[in-house]
């Protein structure tokens, strides 16, 4: 067993933590940060309600060890309100009823983030595309693909820029 | 689920990586993108005492074309290939296997290398390296060494690469054109394994027929397999609708499937015929210069499917 020191910025502020190698950074961020926003439905690699983004991509938080997490920025759905005022991603699921019972939710709502970062005008396959990493047991996805419209339309509309979201970075990390 | 305790360590450099591999030969495993590791290390079928990460080595994270050849290092992730533009000019097989591998979550962290040396068989890369004829580079205490794809996977989960070694980069040789390929699978759900897959890359004489086929099946097997009797009946054929549909039997019958959850072993060779003839007209088409787009994998209703057009 080993204890590493990690600092991790987590929605803009540093965290500097003792951790086991072995912490998942789910259990990271929901058990030593309370941020429970983050939720584990499958703990197999398959749901994506565990969604955060990493250095501004969106990665499955219960498949990625804390320590590899060292040094590097993420975002989780607490992070999406600014100042009291809901990301427009949120403001467009509560609009177009794009939850039930809500457990996919903070994950979804990540991947769509991450989606219109990248792509302010995506088509219908390409949001299908982009969540098809999330699932949810509820919904059937159509107000969720609604509502995911509705946010890019808003954002376009207003360049909305609140969130926490870091520039995505190429995949390699040189330090 | 938490996996057992492990030791971590994080190298800056490859060399370093290759030591500690050697050193803890056996007890060690090599920490790529994780999609594969880290869900087994969760259900405990895999208790290393030491883990190495290689994400902290700069440098290997290129897709790109050097000498000849289109280069895949040891970090580049599934959503690099995606959108590398060489990629999508010239090795667009790889563009279709990249979007059918998991999901898009899965593809940021997951690296090409990795899917490779996982030697997993229903990793869909090994099928389409088979049939890119695709060189692996392997490095280890004493050096590197080149290893043919064909030469490579040796059953499940088995590979040629050693304990202590480290599989650095891919070496793809660039296609004289005209030459093109596809790969197409069927899936039961986003994020599935392929009940089947077939990888076919073709290079084409001067009338259109068939010069060179590489074809690869996936998950049909204990490891990838190339289809050689389908690839040598090809060499030298027009491409016509008769041999594309006896070069589509021939492959079915090289495949070596087992019954499962995915269906019986009649079920998945049939697939792997309709799947051939379709990969090699794909191929075919684009070698001649259409523009056809990636494939969305075979698990779409028919409403969404009036998405694709
Ligand atoms: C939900 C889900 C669905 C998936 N679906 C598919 C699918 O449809 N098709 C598909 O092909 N794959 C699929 N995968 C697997 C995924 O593509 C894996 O990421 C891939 O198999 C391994 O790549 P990795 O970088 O994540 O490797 P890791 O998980 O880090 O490593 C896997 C194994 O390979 C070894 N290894 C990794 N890199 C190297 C290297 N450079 N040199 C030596 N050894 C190395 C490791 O030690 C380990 O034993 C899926 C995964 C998940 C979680
Ligand atoms: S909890 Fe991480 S993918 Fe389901
Ligand atoms: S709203 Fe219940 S799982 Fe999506």
């Amino acid at each position: 067993m080993s204890k590493h020191s990690v600092s991790v910025t987590v929605n803009g502020t540093a965290h500097r933590s003792e951790v086991e190698a072995r912490l998942l950074l789910v259990h990271y961020l929901r058990d030593e940060l309370r941020l429970t926003g983050t939720h584990i439905g499958c703990d197999t690699t398959h749901c994506g309600a565990c969604t955060v983004l990493l250095d501004g991509k969106p990665v499955k938080s219960c498949t990625l060890f804390a320590v590899q997490a060292d040094g590097r920025s993420v975002s989780t759905v607490e992070g999406l309100e600014l100042g009291g005022e809901l990301h427009a991603v949120q403001k467009a699921f509560k609009e177009e009823h794009a939850l039930q019972c809500g457990f996919c939710t903070p994950g979804m709502m990540m991947s769509a983030v991450a989606l219109l970062e990248r792509n302010p005008s995506p088509s219908e396959l390409e949001i299908r595309q982009a969540i098809s990493g999330n699932l949810c047991r509820c919904t059937g996805y159509v107000n969720i693909v609604k509502a995911i419209q509705h946010a890019a339309a808003d954002m376009r509309a207003t360049r909305h820029t609140p969130a926490y979201v870091p520039a995505q970075e190429p995949a390699q990390v040189s330090r | 689920m938490i996996p057992s305790s492990f030791d971590y360590l994080a190298p800056a450099t490859l060399g370093e990586a290759v030591n500690l591999l050697h050193e803890h030969a056996g007890d060690a495993k090599i920490l790529a993108g994780g999609q594969s590791l880290i869900p087994m290390l969760k259900l405990r079928l895999a208790e290393p005492a030491l883990l190495i990460d290689i994400n902290r080595i700069p440098g290997l994270g290129y897709v790109d074309e050097r000498d000849g050849s289109l280069r895949i290092g040891a970090l580049a992730r599934e959503s690099d290939l995606e959108t590398a533009s060489v990629v999508r000019q010239r090795y667009q097989i790889l563009n279709d296997t990249t979007a059918v591998i998991a999901d898009p979550l899965v593809r940021n962290s997951a690296t090409v290398c990795g899917n490779i040396a996982h030697g997993d068989p229903g990793n869909d890369h090994p099928a389409t390296m088979l049939a890119l004829e695709a060189t692996f580079v392997a490095v280890g205490p004493r050096g590197e060494r080149r290893i043919a794809a064909r030469d490579f996977f040796l059953g499940l989960f088995s590979t040629a690469l050693n304990e202590d070694e480290i599989l650095e980069e891919i070496v793809v040789p660039r296609p004289t054109a005209p030459a093109a390929g596809a790969y197409l699978k069927l899936e039961r759900k986003v994020g599935d394994y392929a009940t089947a897959g077939v990888a076919v890359q073709l290079t084409l004489d001067a009338s259109g027929g068939c010069a060179r086929a590489g074809i690869g099946l996936t998950n049909v097997g204990a490891m990838a397999i190339e289809a050689v009797r389908a690839q040598d009946f090809l060499r030298n054929k027009p491409l016509d609708s008769p041999t594309i549909a006896q070069a589509a039997e021939i492959a079915a019958g090289e495949a070596d499937p087992i019954e499962d959850r995915r269906g019986s072993a009649d079920y998945k060779r049939d697939v792997v015929r309709v799947l051939t003839a379709r990969a090699i007209r794909i191929a075919a088409n684009r070698a001649a210069g259409a523009n056809i787009a990636t494939p969305l994998p075979f698990t779409y209703s028919p409403s969404q499917a009036a998405l694709r057009s």
